[in-house]
């Protein structure tokens, strides 16, 4: 019988490939005293190193750090701009995100506008863009809210898979809001304005809630009609997506 | 959507959006960065530096790779530059650390006792120990094993952060391990 090698122990208990079959670890671990009195003195001191305290940051500490690096941002960006080769970089990614948007709705207009592309994204590509990228996420969206809405509101809930949903879709949705707002499109970031709040809400939630605060939610989701507003909106963005790429065949015509 | 995908690449190149990206990932960055360091001044300097770092290589970041895992590479190489230009201070920055009070106790991972003052003595000496060990790593053995002990990343991901084959990531995380073994053994032990 072998016995396990320190290298070994060690990758047994990170639960990494390399060494012996982990099943076979297993068993000889069962077997050998010796093995098994060496392992347990290494996790030992690997969970006393774990307990090291570390100190903590609240949930505002990202905003902080913002403020801090903001300013640096800008000169960043402003030095970045003197050189010629960084703006011939920017110059290529921009074209390279535009191409990628244009080549969605096809034609010939790219070849009229690929000079335009300059070191930023104009804002029609950044628009289009959005309009791509939102679809994804309102449909997303619409069944984490149709599946708020056919819950049980019977005992207590488990929302946690709901709630882990939601978390993701608050950071994306925050992004798209602020986005739709520098675009001009007012009536979108209104609509994925109201649809954070409920976001929000169910990702402060925690994994189960009472029957009484899901008849809450779902009243918060029915009276203020933001399913329904959330499909209109995701609507628009197809259309809109359509009619560019109408425009376009008109053109290529 | 996830912050890795395609539209937030595009959009994360300006400062509203990528602001999006700050406050989201701070807190871990800042995690990493103390454990690296064990000081949190040190720490917060790194976070500033991995963000400003990630802002300016925005362009290298490819589409398909996770934003999270791709920052955690930059804030371990901030890490890393940063402790090379405090090398020879380090040893004091490091002892510097929290303020004993609001320290958790290394003791009650293992077996036996209550808090008696013999225990409690045992539990200062032990984290004094565990930090001492801490520093003794090299640089590379010390963000290898934080890597994978901390923040579970696998050999493979550690080799390709810190720009080494996954053998030598490996053996990395063999040293440091040795070491804080043979650092905490007469205390640690079964």
């Amino acid at each position: 019988m072998r016995h396990l090698t320190q290298d070994e122990l060690v990758l047994f208990y990170y639960r990494e490939r390399g060494g012996m079959d982990r099943q076979q670890a297993e068993e000889h671990l069962q077997a050998c005293d010796l093995c098994r009195q060496e392992f347990a003195s290494l996790a030992q001191a690997l969970e006393a190193v774990a307990s090291l305290p570390l100190p903590e940051r609240d949930e505002n500490y990202g905003r902080e750090v913002w403020t801090r690096i903001r300013p640096r941002l800008a000169d960043k960006i402003e030095r970045r701009w003197n050189f010629i080769l960084p703006l011939r970089t920017w110059a290529l990614a921009g074209s390279v995100a535009v191409l990628l948007v244009v080549a969605f709705w096809g034609g010939r207009v790219w070849q009229q506008r690929q000079t335009m592309v300059a070191a930023s994204i104009p804002a029609p590509a950044r628009e289009r863009i959005l309009m791509v990228a939102v679809g994804d996420h309102l449909e997303r969206a619409q069944m984490l809210l149709v599946e708020v809405m056919h819950q049980d509101a019977g005992g207590q809930v488990d929302v946690s898979q709901t709630r882990q949903l939601a978390e993701d879709l608050v950071q994306s949705n925050r992004l798209y809001r602020q986005t739709a707002l520098r675009a001009g499109d007012a009536g979108m970031a209104n609509v994925l304005d109201e649809l954070e709040r409920v976001l929000l809400h169910i990702s402060h939630s925690p994994n189960e809630i009472s029957g009484d605060d899901l008849k809450s939610l779902q009243h918060q989701i029915a009276s203020q009609g933001i399913l329904f507003k959330v499909r209109v909106v995701e609507l628009e963005a197809q259309e809109k997506q359509k009619s560019a790429g109408s425009h376009r065949h008109g053109t290529a015509l | 959507m996830e912050a890795n995908d395609g539209a937030a690449q595009v959009l994360a190149r300006d400062q509203e959006s990528f602001r999006v990206l700050v406050e989201q990932h701070s807190r871990a960055v800042f995690r990493l960065a103390f454990r690296m360091t064990g000081n949190e001044h040190d720490a917060e300097d790194i976070v500033q530096e991995t963000f400003l770092r990630a802002y300016r290589a925005l362009d290298q970041f490819e589409a398909r790779a996770n934003f999270g895992t791709w920052l955690h590479r930059v804030a371990i190489n901030c890490a890393l530059d940063h402790l090379r230009r405090i090398k020879r201070r380090e040893q004091e920055l490091y002892l510097e650390r929290v303020p004993q009070e609001e320290e958790g106790d290394p003791l009650s991972s293992l077996p036996s006792g209550g808090p008696t003052p013999e225990r409690l003595l045992l539990s200062v000496e032990l984290k004094k120990k565990i930090e001492g060990a801490m520093l003794e790593l090299t640089h590379r053995e010390r963000a290898a094993f934080v890597m994978r002990h901390f923040d579970g990343c696998s050999i493979d991901e550690i080799g390709k952060a810190l720009g080494m084959h996954g053998n030598a990531a490996k053996n990395a995380v063999f040293r440091a391990v040795q070491k804080l073994r043979e650092a905490l053994h007469p205390m640690v032990n079964s």
